[in-house]
């Protein structure tokens, strides 16, 4: 018995030490990158001042001042919400209807669904651009939103689905012998008892919208630029302002970081699953 | 208002039809049970009269008024689950006025029948708890208030006493009865347990494998079955079946006498054989004996204090007027 328990004591201390391993791994770039922020373009490529270096806001400064910050975090902000609204707004009705009354086909339409994130982006990088800018579309709000929205809908229902499946079937039929409508039932029963699957479907899709870069890189050019793009413009032809585009990106990722963070336990709640009985 | 018809309906699950075409008139006010073996179709059929399932054919009549094309929630019927269904994220209150609500009934009118349904289901005490911190039992009442508040023109009940315990089903059993004695809405209830298809029913609706063996009363079902399965589904004990000499003695293929119908003597009788197990309940014995040609083993009804035990040699007696014949049909012969 003591063995046992001493040799559980040394695994719980092991798993303690793996997960501090893996946790740092992750942080460590994040880390790097603010403090990179700090450091002036000349000093942030110098070995010497890895570590001790006089730390200067001059990259945040200048972000605001020349790069217009605010606009880029501004229609980050928009694209996100919005799309993340509309993709709930089509994703549950949609997995309501596949997770209660669902067909032969049900099964096929929701591999389809997820089939269509197995599409390289690239292949379909020639026709998008086309369509856009032949539609008027191009570095448009809206555009950028129905984009981000479509690119995450396939996960969006997904996830939904899986979570509606946990609500037993009886609870809707109770509503329906209780005069409820389809609307009535999705309102009344279905989105109060999957409250918290759907709260967390709409935080992932919302960071998934925040970070998107390939399209809202290649669609945009000013009006609708995300911060996605601010990043991308810092890339520097000019050379190496590691110091500048670190404060870009550190400014970037900061939002979502902290969203994450105060949500950290509500995430984790949802994406374990059946959370909902 | 409540007469529900059933004209040529049937249900297939993709290629397996589960119900054949069945017709059935259930009259206004009358407490109808389904019953049959597990698997049989009950909860199906009932589903097709609440709309939760479409039939594949046929009609479904509700006072006159054609419903099949009718979604469930414009029937006007109330249903009560197994699984009591209740909403889990409302207080019983809430849970109770629900179906009002979504009728568009005043607050008023909403109160005064929560306090009715709650003093008459006992639930006074619990309104503002939720489904989750309430017993079974209470929950079963609260889904039954959510079902009465409403005014339905008839109630479905699909085996709702069967995730309780076997006392309380007891109680709950009498409470439904006496509530339908109080209330004359029509009911139909689905159950696998011939004990509360006889204790409950006016009509009894008896089903194997989608097709009704008999419709009638219970004691109609248990003077004269119509076959050999009713004969062997209602009662309990079961009916004893006898094939071979005995039963071509009497010109059938089968015979059946009920364990109530047999007496038994240590002495003399018609029938030899030894005990097996006597079963003491008190009020009755049920002795189980073999070595009687034909029905291995048989089962009778004798009072109380009766002392036989296992190897006791025992003689059988039918009383030959409660004597039940069936042809190699299993059809019953007059
Ligand atoms: N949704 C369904 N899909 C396929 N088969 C079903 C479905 N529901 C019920 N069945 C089948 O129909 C038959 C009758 O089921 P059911 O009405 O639930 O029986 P009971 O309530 O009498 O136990 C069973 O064989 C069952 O497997
Ligand atoms: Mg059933």
């Amino acid at each position: 018995m003591a063995i046992v328990a001493q040799s559980s004591k040394y695994g719980d201390i092991g798993r303690a030490i793996l997960a501090w391993a893996v946790g740092l791994l992750f942080f460590f770039p994040i880390f790097w990158l603010v403090l990179t922020s700090f450091k002036t373009d000349a000093d942030a490529v110098k070995p010497e001042f890895l570590f001790f270096f006089t730390p200067t806001l001059e990259n945040y400064l200048n972000m605001t001042e020349n790069y217009d910050y605010w606009r880029f975090a501004t229609n980050s902000v928009i694209t996100s919400v919005f799309a993340t609204v509309f993709a709930l707004a089509v994703g549950i009705p949609c997995a309501y209807a596949m997770a209660f009354k669902p067909t032969r086909a049900t099964k096929d339409v929701l591999m389809w669904m997820l089939s269509t994130k197995m599409l390289p982006a690239a292949a379909v990088l020639y026709p998008m651009t086309f369509l856009t800018k032949s539609l008027g579309l191009f570095d448009t709000h809206f555009m950028v939103i129905v984009v981000l929205m479509l690119i995450n809908l396939p996960i969006v229902i997904w996830m939904l689905f899986t979570y509606f499946k946990e609500i037993p079937k009886e609870i809707i039929e109770a509503g329906q012998m209780d005069g409820v409508n389809t609307w009535g039932e999705i309102r009344e029963i279905l989105i109060p008892l999957a409250w918290g699957g759907i709260a967390s479907t709409a935080l992932l899709c919302f960071i998934f919208c925040w970070n998107e870069a390939y399209w809202t890189v290649r669609l945009t050019t000013t009006e609708a630029a995300t911060l996605s793009k601010l990043i991308e413009g810092n890339r520097a032809p000019e050379g190496l302002f590691f110091g500048r585009l670190s404060a870009v990106s550190a400014a970037a990722v900061g939002p979502i970081i902290v969203l994450g963070w105060f949500c950290q336990k509500q995430l984790v709640q949802g994406l374990t699953f059946g959370a909902v009985k | 208002m409540g007469r529900i018809v059933l004209e040529n309906v049937t249900k297939s699950f993709g290629s397996t039809e589960v119900i054949p075409p069945l017709n059935l008139t259930i009259e206004d006010g009358e407490f109808a049970v389904f019953v049959g073996p597990s698997g049989c179709g009950k909860s199906t059929l009932l589903r097709v009269i609440a709309g939760l399932e479409d039939a594949t054919s046929g009609k479904v009549l509700i006072d006159d008024e054609d419903v099949t094309e009718i979604s469930p929630s414009k029937r006007g019927l109330a249903m009560v689950f197994q699984t009591y269904a209740l909403y889990p994220h409302m207080s019983v209150r809430k849970n109770i006025a629900f179906p009002m609500r979504m009728a568009g009934m005043s607050e008023e009118e909403q109160e005064k029948r929560i306090t009715a349904a709650a003093n008459s289901l006992n639930l006074t005490d619990y309104l503002d708890r939720k489904p989750g911190q309430l017993s079974g039992g209470q929950r079963q009442r609260v889904a039954i208030g959510r079902a009465i508040v409403r005014d339905p023109s008839a109630f479905l009940f699909d085996e709702p006493l069967s995730n309780l315990d076997a006392a309380l089903r007891v109680g709950m059993r009498l409470e439904i009865t006496e509530m339908h004695e109080r209330m004359k809405t029509t009911m139909i209830y689905v159950t696998h347990d011939q004990v509360e298809a006889m204790t409950m029913a006016n009509k009894i609706v008896v089903l194997q494998a989608g097709v009704i063996e008999q419709v009638g009363s219970p004691l109609e079902l248990y003077h004269r079955p119509r076959n050999k399965f009713v004969a062997g589904f209602i009662g309990s004990p079961k009916m004893n079946l006898i094939e071979g000499a005995l039963a071509e003695e009497h010109a059938a293929h089968t015979i059946g006498i009920r364990p109530e119908h047999l007496s038994v003597s240590d002495k003399e009788g018609l029938w030899q054989g030894t005990v097996g197990v006597a079963e003491h309940l008190g009020s009755d014995t049920f002795i189980h004996i073999h070595g009687i040609e034909g029905c291995d083993p048989m089962t009778m009804r004798a009072a109380g204090d009766v002392s036989f035990k296992h190897g006791d040699r025992v003689y059988l007696t039918p009383d030959a007027t409660q004597i039940h014949k069936f042809d190699a049909q299993g059809l019953r012969i007059e």
